[in-house]
């Protein structure tokens, strides 16, 4: 019976989380299409979740595609089938590893900051003072997070995209001696619009997800010292959980 | 200005403000006065409609806070400043910017209006040439400044002072007391402050109210409070330990607590 009512107050509890933050969500993006307009908001948030990534993207992006390069290579050569890196190479980037490992590293590096920042104007009292200057806090803190999150994602993923396959390019042509025109060439028949759709339908959502969940961290983080640690923890971890289980489910509805 | 009528607010079982009625003249300083959780903070977030009582009106120029809708809220605000115990500047903002914001977000002046107009604020409160500089380059005292420039930026009709001087030293304490009262003469502001500061209290007070434990006990001029006769009142401005008020806050008996059965 004890155990019912513990399983049942904490069903009920997650559920009411889920359902304040949708609501969240919901208040955000809705406030965004309410003037005024904060552009000079938005692009800032754009520089920091996107601009500032980009060097991070890079660097994951180019060892990602060097080492499918190599595992690749090593891999086909055994079926004697090295031509079809560059297809190996390209897909798995632009349908799987581009929009997911773009989304965890930004996750590391933004969403912390914004679980961070958001829980520091809380302690300090900010959200109330932009009350009382008659301003909706959600929707000058939060709506452009959002929006620059959506915004961001898809273009990083792009730019992970290439320096991936830069990056096989590098290794596997340059390096291992795979024909040039075989591994471009390939690449470029195999690879449909529904896999670079796909990929980008995922950064959209995994973008929409880092910024929403980090900032109903923030918001609903207790106004302590700790209490804003502990949400920037959870917000990443969350986040990250989120990002391989919207995946699947992404993907499973994709293919 | 403001009237506050059988104003509730419970928080769980502990009721933080119980049916209130008081009311804050236009062009006046109305000190509220209570000790730690006296609900002088709970009451200051009701007039400024920051949080909703379970019952009871707040009026504000007539119009009751507490049923308005957020558009009619925030119109409300336009006409309230607001200075944060800890003063709430924006970190990522520079002095300056932080006391332009509001203009910024509300107004379409031009920028060399705004310069001006933050220019003369930070005059005010003698802290011109400290634009550049961010609020983590400023002491307490000079950021609760920074923070009364901002609240009087647009203008407004009455300030709230959420326990100005609390952790200030004596001249920082004089000097924000001066400005409460300069501010009220000069702009007309009706000032309402919420303190625990009997001494910088009495000096600017029009009129004073005091709480304890969510009811007014005593209302009136410093004149007034001052010859109260009611104890807690006097252990109160006495600042005695012993007193009508309890010193413990729990009614178990003591013995019992600490005795094996």
């Amino acid at each position: 019976m004890e155990i019912t009512a513990t399983f049942g107050r904490f069903t009920l509890n997650r559920l009411q989380i889920l359902g304040r933050s949708g609501i969240f969500l919901f208040s955000a993006i809705f406030q965004a299409f309410v003037p005024p307009f904060r552009i000079r908001r938005l692009i800032k948030e754009i520089e920091f979740v996107g601009s500032k990534s980009f060097l991070i993207v890079f660097v994951t992006a180019l060892f990602t595609g060097m080492v499918l390069g190599i595992q690749g290579y090593y891999s086909l050569s055994q079926f004697g089938a090295e031509a079809a890196l560059g297809v190996m190479v390209a897909l798995s980037i632009i349908r799987e590893l581009g929009p997911v490992l773009c989304a965890l590293m930004v996750t590391g590096r933004a969403g912390s900051a914004i679980t961070a920042e958001i829980g520091i104007m809380k302690i300090t009292d900010q959200f109330p003072a932009l009350e009382m200057m008659a301003i909706d806090p959600l929707k000058y803190v939060v709506s452009p997070k959002v929006l620059a999150g959506i915004i961001s994602l898809p273009l990083l993923t792009a730019f992970f995209d290439l320096v991936g396959i830069a990056g096989g390019y590098l290794v596997g042509v340059k390096l291992l001696g795979v024909n040039e025109g075989a591994y471009l060439g390939k690449m470029v028949t195999a690879i449909t619009f529904t896999d670079i759709y796909g990929g980008i339908l995922k950064s959209l959502c995994f973008g929409l997800l880092i910024t929403w969940i980090a900032s109903f961290m923030g918001f609903t983080a207790e106004p302590t010292t700790e209490g804003v640690s502990r949400a920037t923890t959870n917000a990443v971890v969350l986040t990250s959980l989120s990002i391989l289980i919207v995946d699947y489910i992404l993907t499973s509805l994709l293919l | 200005m403001i009237k506050v009528e059988n104003l509730v607010k419970r928080y769980g079982d502990i009721t933080v403000l119980n049916h209130l009625n008081c009311h804050f003249e236009k062009g006046k300083v109305t000190v509220i006065l209570g000790g730690s959780g006296s609900g002088k903070t709970s009451l200051l977030r009701q007039l400024t409609g920051l949080d909703k009582p379970d019952s009871g009106s707040v009026y504000f120029n007539g119009l009751d806070l507490t049923t308005m809708g957020k558009k009619k809220l925030y119109d409300s605000r336009k006409k309230m400043g607001m200075l944060f115990q800890g003063s709430a500047l924006f970190n990522y903002l520079n002095i300056f910017e932080n006391i332009a914001f509001p203009l910024r977000e509300h107004t379409k002046i031009a920028d060399n209006i705004i310069k001006t107009i933050v220019t003369m604020k930070l005059e005010m409160v003698g802290l011109r040439g400290t634009e550049k500089l961010m609020p983590s380059q400023l002491s307490g005292g000079m950021t609760k400044r920074v923070g009364l420039a901002r609240a009087i930026v647009m203008d407004p009709e009455i300030i709230f002072y959420d326990e100005p001087t609390s952790g200030l030293d004596p001249i920082s304490t004089g000097v924000i007391g001066k400005l409460i009262m300069d501010l009220n003469q000069t702009l007309n502001i009706t000032s309402v402050v919420v303190s625990h500061d009997i001494n910088s209290c009495f000096r600017i007070a029009d009129n004073i109210i005091i709480l304890f434990y969510g009811d007014i006990i005593a209302e009136g001029t410093v004149e007034e409070i001052k010859n109260s006769e009611d104890l807690r009142v006097k252990q109160f401005i006495n600042g005695e330990p012993e007193g009508p008020i309890p010193f413990t806050r729990t009614d178990k008996n003591y013995l019992d607590e600490i005795l094996f059965d």
